[in-house]
């Protein structure tokens, strides 16, 4: 019974767990945040591996690709498009507050502009797709876990890694450049028409000078970013309802988790992809 | 309402007219262990089925029946031994190549496990559109409503699982798993939760597709009704270990304690 002194070391604390007395029972995880974290990487690296694998050798399942395209693009556009619009109205409120105050209110069409197409765009996007994706895509798959319909897939003789986590990461990828630049257009005319309410400002003159000096490296890196949140959304949600466990209650947990976990790691690659972008496209 | 004794065994009965046997075991498990964490579910436990047979395990909750069928059918590990599908051992098989091997199988899910957002045809089409793809949106429309026939479905094509009672689920699902024409049939619990009508029902349905499609079964049930009218020979399972295997009479007239405890509770 060393697995049942194990659990009873682990409850009271009494007994200081030693590597060498864990159990080798895969199911039975040694304690502490560290290690659960690193058992939760990965997992995640051989999930991906396996979606990874299932994805590029035949057969394709361009049905459900498809599907997912509209499911996560075109669904998802309407509240992109809202967020993109509001982002823009305040970016313009408070940039004008604020160049008015420091006497660079001619600068006000570039702020708006470099500001929503390098990181306001981009990181909105994520954001509202990780939240109404990442839980959407967890939710179901958890549900379909619980309620063993993947297994019945898996048992149908169809790769559940091929038919729905990789169409769905695929669809996350492809679709969130996509929805980048219908936040950024959003974004950049209500940005103009809260600056034209406030005092004259043709679009023309709005579009002459926020474009002034830009080039494409200030569009497409920003904007391509974004096909890496859709892969950390598609991936983190299909893992964390893939692997669900309990119920109900584990239902509502894959949800909860796969919206925190994507935003959290959206934010994170957003980091370190500026910083990379900044270095290779100057 | 009559004993155990008095059921007619029909499985047997009526299998003595069905096709040649053969004598290579469709189905063979050898020395199959699984434990979860520090609970031992399988034991090393040895069971074969040939073409035309059904096996019927019985046993109480949590003796590992149901890990059994998931076994077989690759959804589980095993810790040890081995199982044997056409003579392939499937252990170590990717989840392509045991594709390739689940395509001659059948599995009735204990709760059916029928797809929620899919209506009952797209259910059992769902089989056929990914693995007959030659098939014409007819033809696959005309073969999924002679599989819902089979059953008795054919009225709740457009149905969604939701809308039809636990019973017709099992049908449903009963018809998806025969929708590639497996030679192995695997079935969980078939008349769990069901009322005695809908259990006769189910029961009468499986012996007539067993009948009809002469395959390898495995039949995972409580139930020793249902399991003398499908099944031609039992395995009863007790702590991971199989107390013992043989027709009916042979149980019947088994001396094992735990044997005579489960028939008469039965």
């Amino acid at each position: 019974m060393i697995d049942g002194t194990l659990s009873a070391a682990a409850d009271t604390a009494v007994l200081p767990l030693k590597p060498s007395t864990l159990p080798v029972s895969s199911t039975v995880s040694p304690s502490g945040p560290i290690n659960q974290f690193l058992e939760w990487f990965g997992d995640l690296g051989i999930f991906a591996w396996q979606v990874f694998r299932a994805a590029v050798t035949p057969p394709f399942e361009f049905r459900e690709l498809f599907r997912q395209l509209d499911e996560i693009g075109s669904k998802s556009l309407p509240l992109v498009a809202l967020a993109g619009a509001a982002t823009g109205v305040v970016l313009s409120l408070e940039a004008r507050y604020s160049l008015t105050r420091f006497g660079a209110k001619s600068l006000l069409p570039a702020a708006i502009v470099f500001s929503v197409i390098h990181e306001t765009g981009p990181i909105i996007t994520g954001l509202v797709v990780s939240g109404r994706v990442g839980a959407g895509i967890g939710a179901e798959l958890a549900s379909m876990k619980v309620t063993e319909q993947i297994d019945a897939i898996e048992a149908s003789a169809v790769n559940p890694f091929r038919l729905l986590a990789a169409t769905r990461i695929l669809a996350c990828i492809l679709m969130l450049p996509l929805l980048t630049l219908a936040a950024d257009f959003c974004g950049l005319l209500m940005g103009w028409i809260t600056q034209a309410l406030v005092e004259p400002l043709s679009l023309h003159q709005f579009i002459s000078v926020g474009f002034n000096g830009a080039n494409f490296n200030d569009l497409l890196p920003p904007t391509f970013k974004t096909a890496v949140f859709g892969l950390i959304i598609g991936l983190i949600a299909c893992f964390q309802g893939m692997r669900t466990q309990g119920g109900a209650a584990g239902v509502g947990r894959a949800a909860t988790s796969s919206v925190v976990l994507s935003s959290l790691f959206v934010i994170l690659a957003d980091v370190v992809l500026v910083k990379l972008i900044i270095l290779f496209f100057p | 309402m009559n004993t155990i004794d008095q059921i007619p065994i029909q499985a047997a009965t009526k299998r003595a007219v069905a096709e040649d046997h053969g004598s290579t075991a469709v189905i063979a498990v050898q020395g199959l262990g699984k434990s979860f964490g520090n609970q031992r579910v399988l034991n090393g436990i040895s069971l074969s089925v040939k073409r035309g047979e059904t096996l019927a395990v019985l046993g109480r909750s949590g003796t590992g029946k149901s890990v059994l069928l998931r076994i077989i059918v690759g959804l589980e590990k095993p810790d040890s031994g081995s199982v044997l599908i056409h003579g392939q051992d499937i252990a170590g098989l990717e989840l392509d190549q045991m594709g390739k091997i689940r395509k001659k199988m059948g599995f009735l899910f204990q709760h059916a496990a029928l797809y929620d957002s899919l209506t009952v045809e797209q259910n059992v089409a769902f089989p056929l559109l990914h693995h007959q793809k030659e098939l014409s949106k007819t033809q696959r429309y005309d073969r999924v409503r002679k599989l819902l026939a089979e059953v008795g479905m054919e009225d709740a094509l457009a149905k969604m699982p939701s809308d039809i009672s636990g019973g017709m689920q099992k049908r449903v699902g009963l018809a998806r798993a025969l929708a590639l024409e497996p030679d192995i049939l695997l079935l969980d619990e078939p008349t769990a939760g069901l009322d005695p009508i809908s259990s006769g029902e189910i029961d009468d349905l499986v012996l007539k597709l067993q009948q009809e499609h002469h395959m390898a079964s495995i039949v995972v049930t409580h139930d020793l009704h249902s399991a003398k009218t499908i099944a031609d020979h039992v395995a009863l399972l007790n702590e991971g270990d199989v107390v013992i295997q043989g027709n009916f009479e042979e149980l019947q007239n088994c001396d094992i304690e735990f044997v005579r405890e489960f028939l008469k509770h039965a």
